[in-house]
């Protein structure tokens, strides 16, 4: 058993690392967050021309064939930087979703074209009332020529405000919260019928809820077998799920180093605040929660790209359940063991702090993969 | 032992209910129910309101224009007032400058101060917290040397809420450096407008501003202004933060939350059913209203305690630490309840004057931002770890 990373990888990591600390410092994050776009279009443009977003897909379409560890060393530095770009929506996702369901002429159009960062992507798979269930899908698509018509709402599309390419999940068949019934449509953004609310979110992204009102789609536009995308978009999700997981390593050890060294230098009752020992405690708790994710990030990224089964999916949740728990840990504890400057704007902490507590509402909170877990526990 | 109130407490919670069906405004009370913030605006005409009633200055004496409620009084005060949404009486001037003016000010003070403090023409703000002075308060810096008539302050302040409104900032402030910490701090009451103070914002990281640095550069203030003895300061400024302290469990605060964040939980959907009816939420919501119970129950024995004549010193720090920790606990509860739309901020919602679509529940824009904000609780008035040394120390003799 080796835990260490082989050259490439090493390599692969190097480069991400002193790109983020080269282009990414916390003024530059500031004054991204606080652009139109929400994100850095020359960062985006970097990570393309340095083959970063080619990372996960096979060499015949223009990628690294890189494995889910090779996507968390990218993953771990953009959380390190508090990266806004679209990243994980575009590469990993949207991406993945097209490698695993897409016809060959799709992948031809866009998966190169992602691979470069040419091409942006979101994703919508959530709605209103879905909570985090990805299969509670209302959205209707309904055939009409040699076509679709489609009608409904998608929520929290991260990145959907500047997205050039926008897929969704529609039901074709079935009730809501059926699997089976489940298809995938790409959508060009700018087509009638649709609407976009806009907004930021707490973390410093922006995104937008999708409305389709009679949105009229080609043939062309379906990716998979119609009614049978339930299994890619699990799958993918899963995926997704790894790199979320890597995203939060970075942010959770950031915060811990910020913390551990505040109670090094901050002096109260004239000696370094690290020497109380109820704050040493906790700031073990801290560093132990960090290891627990930081094996359960490893663990997500090595299962990521394993072939699909309940085991697979089962480490993946048992994995966002950890994170989960230790990211709002460490958030709550690095703001509390620093003090009222852990709460301001202008210091990095609460950023991570945000960024930690919002990864738990990506792709299910600590209670969903609970009770997934023991769901698919039940389906083993 | 009877837990019951008695004929005179039931009829003075129904006049508290009659006066806020009648006086609240409407506006200000759904601000707070939906968790917007308040302009000082909202802050003045509610204390006009109170003040009119006589029921501002609840715990003065009468001489000064106080009610002197009893301490099960303001514990029904503190239900009602949140059951109906009215805003937190911003403290600084009636609920901590005042009573150390009261026990400690000479009577040109008292005269001149505390009307001005009902009156709503002073709006005080607390200079006690510095960069380098937080859980250890006594390591105040901030200079003031006596020049004649005058001391001449120089240093700065910092987490001073609401500072950019108020006129007037009562502050710790040191005026003997030879001796030990606690013995050489006064307590000043200066104005924000004289010359040499400067108020700069503090942003918090749910994007508001809250809270503010206050420079002194070459402060003249009067030597009238100071409190008490010079160098007495620490005495005056502890009695300040028991009455800090005490308010700041927030019970009934917790139970009108607890009652919005059913609201949201009913609206919002999980599998085809209100999320509140869902097991794994429920179970959450639940443990959280048996222990704001339990809290809410120890905080009833301790007003008990008083309104027998005993004060009550350490156990409102316990309360303070479980007081917070469950509002803290609620705010989660809330933000998990809105599942993936608790990352949105569509900062639209909270203009006053806003009839668009709720992008995931009427009060749903104002959660995530409330979470952030509300980690203050265990922070500020003395973090709960420096509360839990005061309870090992003065209760359990450790």
């Amino acid at each position: 058993m080796d835990f260490t990373l082989n050259e490439d990888q090493q390599m692969l990591q190097d480069t991400m690392a002193r790109l983020v600390r080269g282009e990414y410092d916390f003024q530059k994050r500031l004054e991204v967050e606080e652009a139109e776009l929400g994100f850095s279009e020359a960062f985006w443009n970097q990570l393309g021309e340095l083959g970063l977003c080619a990372v996960p897909f096979p060499e015949e379409m223009g990628g690294f064939n890189g494995s889910g560890v090779d996507v968390q060393s990218v993953m771990t530095e953009m959380g390190r930087g508090l990266c806004l770009e679209p990243y994980r929506q575009t590469v990993i996702l949207g991406g993945g979703l097209i490698a695993q369901a897409g016809s060959d002429s799709q992948k031809d159009d866009w998966l190169g074209r992602i691979a470069t960062g040419e091409l942006r992507v979101a994703v919508g798979l959530q709605e209103p009332q879905s909570h985090y269930n990805l299969d509670d899908v209302e959205t209707r698509a309904e055939a009409s020529g040699d076509g679709y018509v489609i009608n409904g709402r998608k929520g929290v599309l991260i990145g959907g405000h500047a997205a050039h390419l926008i897929i969704i999940s529609a039901r074709t068949s079935g009730d809501s919260r059926d699997r089976a019934g489940l298809s995938l449509f790409a959508i060009d953004p700018e087509a009638a019928g649709i609407e976009r609310r806009v907004y930021r979110t707490m973390d410093g992204a922006k995104g937008c809820d999708l409305f389709l009102n009679d949105v009229q789609v080609g043939a062309d536009a379906l990716i998979g077998t119609e009614g049978a995308a339930g299994e890619a978009i699990q799958y993918q999700s899963g995926r997704a799920i790894a790199a979320l997981c890597a995203e939060a390593i970075g942010a959770m050890e950031e915060s811990v180093n910020l913390t551990l060294e505040y109670l090094k230098t901050r002096k109260q009752f004239g000696v370094p605040i690290g020497r109380f020992q109820v704050l040493q405690h906790r700031m073990v708790d801290m560093n132990s929660e960090l290891e627990q994710a930081r094996s359960m990030a490893i663990l997500a990224a090595n299962v990521a790209d394993d072939e699909a089964s309940a085991e697979r999916d089962r480490t993946l949740s048992a994995a966002k359940n950890v994170i989960g728990r230790s990211g709002q840990f460490i958030a709550e504890q690095a703001i509390q063991l620093h003090g009222g400057i852990g709460m301001t704007w202008e210091y990095s902490l609460s950023h991570y702090a945000k960024r930690l507590i919002m990864i738990n509402h990506q792709l299910g909170d600590d209670d969903f993969h609970l009770e997934r877990y023991v769901s698919l526990l039940e389906a083993g | 032992m009877n837990m019951n109130y008695t004929a005179d407490e039931l009829a003075f919670r129904n006049e508290v209910r009659s006066f806020l069906e009648e006086k609240l405004p409407a506006d200000i009370a759904a601000k707070v129910k939906s968790g917007r913030r308040l302009n000082r605006d909202d802050h003045e005409r509610w204390q006009q309101i109170l003040s009119k009633q006589g029921w501002y200055a609840t715990h003065w004496p009468k001489e000064y224009g106080g009610v002197e409620w009893s301490a099960v009084q303001k514990h029904i005060w503190d239900e009602e007032s949140n059951r109906y949404g009215a805003p937190r009486v911003i403290p600084f001037g009636v609920s901590m400058v005042a009573p150390v003016i009261i026990k400690f000010g000479t009577e040109e003070q008292r005269q001149y101060y505390l009307p001005r403090i009902l009156s709503g023409e002073d709006w005080w703000c607390q200079g006690y917290s510095e960069p380098g002075a937080g859980s250890d308060l006594a390591s105040v810096k901030t200079r003031a040397v006596r020049d004649g008539d005058h001391y001449i302050v120089n240093g700065q302040k910092t987490w001073t809420t609401l500072g950019q409104h108020a006129n007037k900032i009562f502050c710790l402030v040191r005026t003997n450096t030879e001796v030990k910490a606690q013995e050489g701090i006064s307590f000043l009451l200066m104005d924000m407008d004289a010359p040499g103070v400067t108020v700069r914002p503090i942003i918090t990281l749910d994007g508001e501003h809250e809270v503010n640095e206050v420079f002194f550069d070459d402060v003249k203030v009067p030597v009238e202004n100071l409190v008490g003895e010079e160098d007495k300061g620490w005495t005056y400024a502890k009695y300040l933060l028991t009455y800090e302290r005490t308010g700041l469990a927030g019970i009934g605060n917790s139970k009108a939350a607890l009652e919005h964040l059913k609201g949201i939980a009913s609206r919002q959907r999980k599998n085809g059913r209100p999320l509140l009816e869902d097991p794994t939420f429920a179970a959450r919501v639940a443990q959280i209203e048996i222990d704001l119970q339990a809290a809410s129950m120890s905080n009833l024995r301790i007003i008990a305690s008083v309104e027998g004549g005993g004060v009550p010193g350490a156990e409102s720090s316990m309360l303070k630490v479980r007081g917070t920790e469950i509002r803290q606990a609620i705010s989660d509860l809330a933000r998990r309840a809105l599942g993936p739309y608790a990352q949105p901020f569509p900062e639209e919602e909270l203009q006053d004057n806003y009839d668009g679509d709720y992008l995931a529940d009427p009060h749903g824009a104002a959660v995530s931002p409330q979470y952030f904000n509300l980690r203050k609780l265990s922070i500020f008035g003395g973090s709960n770890e420096i509360q839990k040394n005061i309870v090992s120390k003065m209760i359990l003799g450790l």
